[in-house]
């Protein structure tokens, strides 16, 4: 597993930003540099001088996130770059450090580093009882966490990937979601369930799930999905604090994005979304790895003349209706992209949220752009066809805004 | 440490648990000071067959498991033990009086369970634990109130001998807001965070790594947070049927791989609903499975107290000491149907007669007479005094509230921000209606 982030580490990323925040990828050896993999028909080469054609001042962070906006507006050099697992780890880091409760549960996570590298080295400084490696027995392990956080301590259970999470789902729906309520409310469970999901590079259907859609009726259960290394450590931090079982999303094609994030310590809120690119014309809703997909298609949308407003909304349940709802009644047209399946996905329950909220302020029906309903094959070419790409992405707000 | 050839109680020595895998032999204690270059392998040390070790502690090639101590009667024919001959254990006077009064509070709360059910006082799945009163109070009287008890649906004893008041365990069947869950829980899920009951689970399985967990913790209390003298227990009590489960099986090697204080009590009733453990399980013999993960397996009498008794202070002492997990497979049997809807048909008439002669209350009640622990006058004290309890369970229920509407949405989560924020951008726990119960989520 360890060699799969290492070839996966040229996703198509752009930060959107004024010039002292790109941040390309591909900087692997053997790897062509700056040069962006966009499967679609129109195959764009960028490099940073061609990204500032935009002369939009462009906030990267929620709306609510004070301290670092102010950072990334003056275009500072404090802060340290790293990469998004590296993010992760150092949030982890950080608050096993704050409080001696905070454990680590998974396979591989202790003397293996984990499979994408997020606990590397923790189990060597905090010992193996703090960063446990746990045999191939997700439903108890699972259960062994939601136990542990009931009689005090605050555990962060890793799915290696998130698909085996579906083995630990008893415990996960029964226990994680219920117990808070069906105790009366004398046991709370400040458990964390994280991992990598989401459709790789060929990795066949099993290993490309994307289950929050599966969890997203769960009562009792928050769930958080992360995209930059910033709102990665935030969210990571915001998670292990928060007195809730929170699932944090991440993604397996995400884990080598580079951004400077400040030195200062900050955590993200769980439960807001944040504002990727203002704009007037569309409202696009995203999150995890279709957020990059959405800049990438913003950036031939400005090119003809559009401006869309780009919304990562990082939590996947509840859902931030007050920041998704100010740019609904802005904008009067919403696109939701997600990497979900189309069926009972996220993108589902945005859409029937905003109508049932905001059918008042919409010029035209929500149109959500999901993955195709089909297990992820494994060949290259139809992969690319499950997804949803920029190109599909720029035709329907062309379609949108007619 | 021999094994002792009788099969006595205290053969905790049958089974040698496996060899200190600690890589500095002066380092034996489990309070190491753990932390990194001094962190003690954490796992088993048994020699895999092959290849050589590599962890940092060296291992022995175990002793083949032998087979745990069993009570003389371990196959199932030879059910007819008298349980007279439990004479030989003794206890005290006062010990007695307590087991006592905690199986007939048991018996008695169940029975008045029946009848508040069939006058529609409580509802939905309700299974009672008549007959099995023995595995309850053997095992949960030699608790401390830190210990951890877990439990499955069958739990309402449990509870009480665990020390959940009478009035809360009756109030919360009846649903009323004075339940120890505020009525949110019902008959399968009861918990108590002050007497430390973590459930009341309604699928079977599902409660043992919630035990094993709680066990993790004090271990962790002991080792990483530095509270030496943390030596708390967890008690997981599930049944025959819940033995063929992979949480089962999953959370047996976990407990014994990280030595756990954990003691995995088997309630063998011999039925689940209607499907006879014989016909379910493979081999039958679900202690023996014990051994198969490396931990100490005991086949008793669960319809006697005091032999449940003495294993379980074999077990708990072995828990507390840092030696490791045990299982304890307790041959006992349920009077009445699965729950209050099974008409309980398939079950030999026969079967339940020559259980019903062994009833684990009456037993106790002819072993302190006939050891002159106590008269019988003293006993029929106990059991009016218990009546009067019970009574008063239903009627201080009967008369409690019920939960009114602004109790729905207030436990749902710990953080109550978890239900996000609403369109006017203020958290949606802060809209008045939220605590009226009737806020849109």
């Amino acid at each position: 597993m360890a060699a799969v982030f290492q070839a996966f580490g040229t996703a198509a990323v752009l930060l959107p930003a004024n010039d002292s925040r790109v941040r390309l990828l591909g900087s692997f050896p053997g790897r062509k540099a700056n040069v962006f993999e966009v499967r679609s028909e129109k195959k764009i080469v960028s490099d940073a001088t061609r990204v500032s054609g935009r002369g939009q001042h462009l906030i990267t962070n929620a709306v609510a996130t004070k301290a670092d906006a102010a950072a990334a507006s003056t275009g500072s050099k404090s802060g340290h770059e790293l990469l998004l697992f590296e993010a992760l780890r150092e949030g982890l880091e950080e608050e096993m450090e704050r409080d001696p409760c905070v454990c680590v549960m998974g396979e591989d996570v202790g003397h293996y580093g984990g499979s994408y590298k997020v606990t590397k080295d923790l189990a060597k400084k905090f010992g193996d009882l703090r960063v446990l490696d746990t045999p191939i027995a997700e439903n108890s392990f699972t259960g062994m966490g939601i136990g542990a956080a009931m009689t005090g301590l605050r555990p962060i259970v890793e799915g290696m990937n998130m698909g085996f999470l579906l083995l630990a789902f008893n415990q996960i729906s029964n226990n994680c979601g219920m117990l808070h309520y069906t105790s009366g409310g004398q046991f709370k469970i400040p458990i964390v369930i994280r991992g990598p999901g989401g459709v790789g590079r060929q990795l066949g259907a099993e290993h490309s799930q994307r289950l929050e859609s599966y969890f997203q009726s769960i009562p009792g259960i928050q769930m958080v999905a992360c995209s930059t290394p910033y709102n990665a450590k935030g969210l990571m931090k915001a998670a292990i604090r928060s007195e809730n079982p929170v699932i944090l999303f991440e993604h397996v094609l995400l884990y080598n994005l580079k951004e400077r994030i400040p030195d200062e310590e900050y955590i993200c809120s769980l439960e807001e979304a944040e504002m990727v690119r203002p704009g007037e014309h569309v409202t696009i809703l995203t999150y995890s790895r279709m957020r990059y997909h959405v800049m990438q298609a913003a950036k031939t949308l400005v090119n003809k003349g559009y401006d869309p407003e780009v919304i990562d909304i990082r939590s996947l349940k509840p859902f931030d209706l007050h920041t998704i709802g100010n740019s609904v009644k802005k904008t009067h047209r919403v696109l939701i992209v997600e990497e979900c399946m189309r069926t009972g996905g996220i993108g589902a329950s945005l859409t029937a949220a905003i109508t049932e909220n905001f059918h008042d302020y919409l010029d035209a029906p929500i149109v959500c752009l999901s993955s195709q309903d089909v297990p992820t094959p494994y060949a290259g070419t139809l992969e690319e066809w499950t997804v949803v790409q920029p190109a599909q992405i720029v035709t329907a707000v062309e379609q949108l805004c007619q | 440490m021999s094994s002792s050839a009788a099969a006595t109680f205290s053969s905790l020595n049958a089974i040698p648990p496996p060899p200190s895998s600690f890589s500095s032999p002066a380092n034996d204690k489990l309070f190491s000071s753990s932390f990194p270059a001094a962190s003690p392998f954490l796992g088993s040390s048994h020699k895999p067959r092959s290849c050589v070790l590599s962890a940092p502690s060296p291992g022995r090639r175990s002793h083949a498991p032998v087979v745990a101590a069993t009570a003389p009667n371990a196959i199932k024919e030879k059910l007819a033990q008298s349980p007279a001959s439990s004479s030989n254990l003794l206890i005290t006077k006062e010990e007695g009086l307590v087991l006592y009064e905690d199986m007939v509070l048991g018996r008695s709360f169940e029975d008045m369970c029946a009848q508040m059910y069939y006058r529609g006082k409580m509802f939905g799945f309700v299974h009672l634990y008549n007959g099995q009163e023995a595995v309850s109070t053997g095992f949960i009287k030699l608790l401390k109130q830190e210990d951890t008890v877990v439990s499955t649906y069958r739990d309402h004893v449990h509870a009480l001998s665990k020390g959940v008041p009478a009035r809360e365990v009756m109030s919360e069947l009846f649903g009323k807001t004075t339940g120890c869950c505020r009525g949110q829980g019902g008959s399968m899920h009861m918990f108590s965070k002050e007497h430390n009951l973590i459930g009341g689970f309604a699928f079977i399985g599902e409660g043992i790594p919630v035990a094993t967990g709680a066990a993790f913790t004090s271990k962790y209390k002991r080792e990483v947070l530095k509270q030496a003298d943390c030596d708390h227990v967890t008690v997981a009590f599930f049944g025959d049927g819940t033995c063929n489960n992979g949480q089962f099986f999953e959370c047996l090697n976990m407990a014994a791989l990280w030595k756990l204080p954990i003691i995995f009590v088997v309630e063998n009733n011999l039925w689940a609903i209607g499907m006879s453990h014989l016909r379910a399980t493979s081999d039958p013999e679900i202690w023996k499975k014990g051994p198969a993960f490396g931990m100490p397996g005991f086949h008793i009498d669960g319809m006697d107290v005091l032999k449940v008794r003495e294993v379980a202070k074999e077990a708990i002492g072995r828990a507390r000491r840092g030696e490791g997990p045990t299982l304890v497979e307790c041959e006992t049997y349920r009077f009445r149907g699965h729950s209050l809807a099974d008409p309980d048909e398939l079950r030999d008439p026969a079967e339940k007669a020559r259980y019903a002669a062994r009833d684990p209350v009456t037993a106790l009640k002819k072993y302190m007479i006939e050891n002159k622990l106590a008269t019988e006058a003293e006993l029929k004290v106990i059991d009016k005094r218990i009546d009067e309890v019970v009574e008063d369970s239903v009627e201080f229920a009967d008369e409690s509230p019920v939960p009114a509407r602004s109790q729905l949405l207030e436990n749902v989560f710990a953080d109550p921000k978890g239900f996000g924020i609403g369109p006017d951008g203020k958290y949606r726990c802060e809209d008045p209606k939220f605590t009226e119960g009737t806020a849109q989520v």
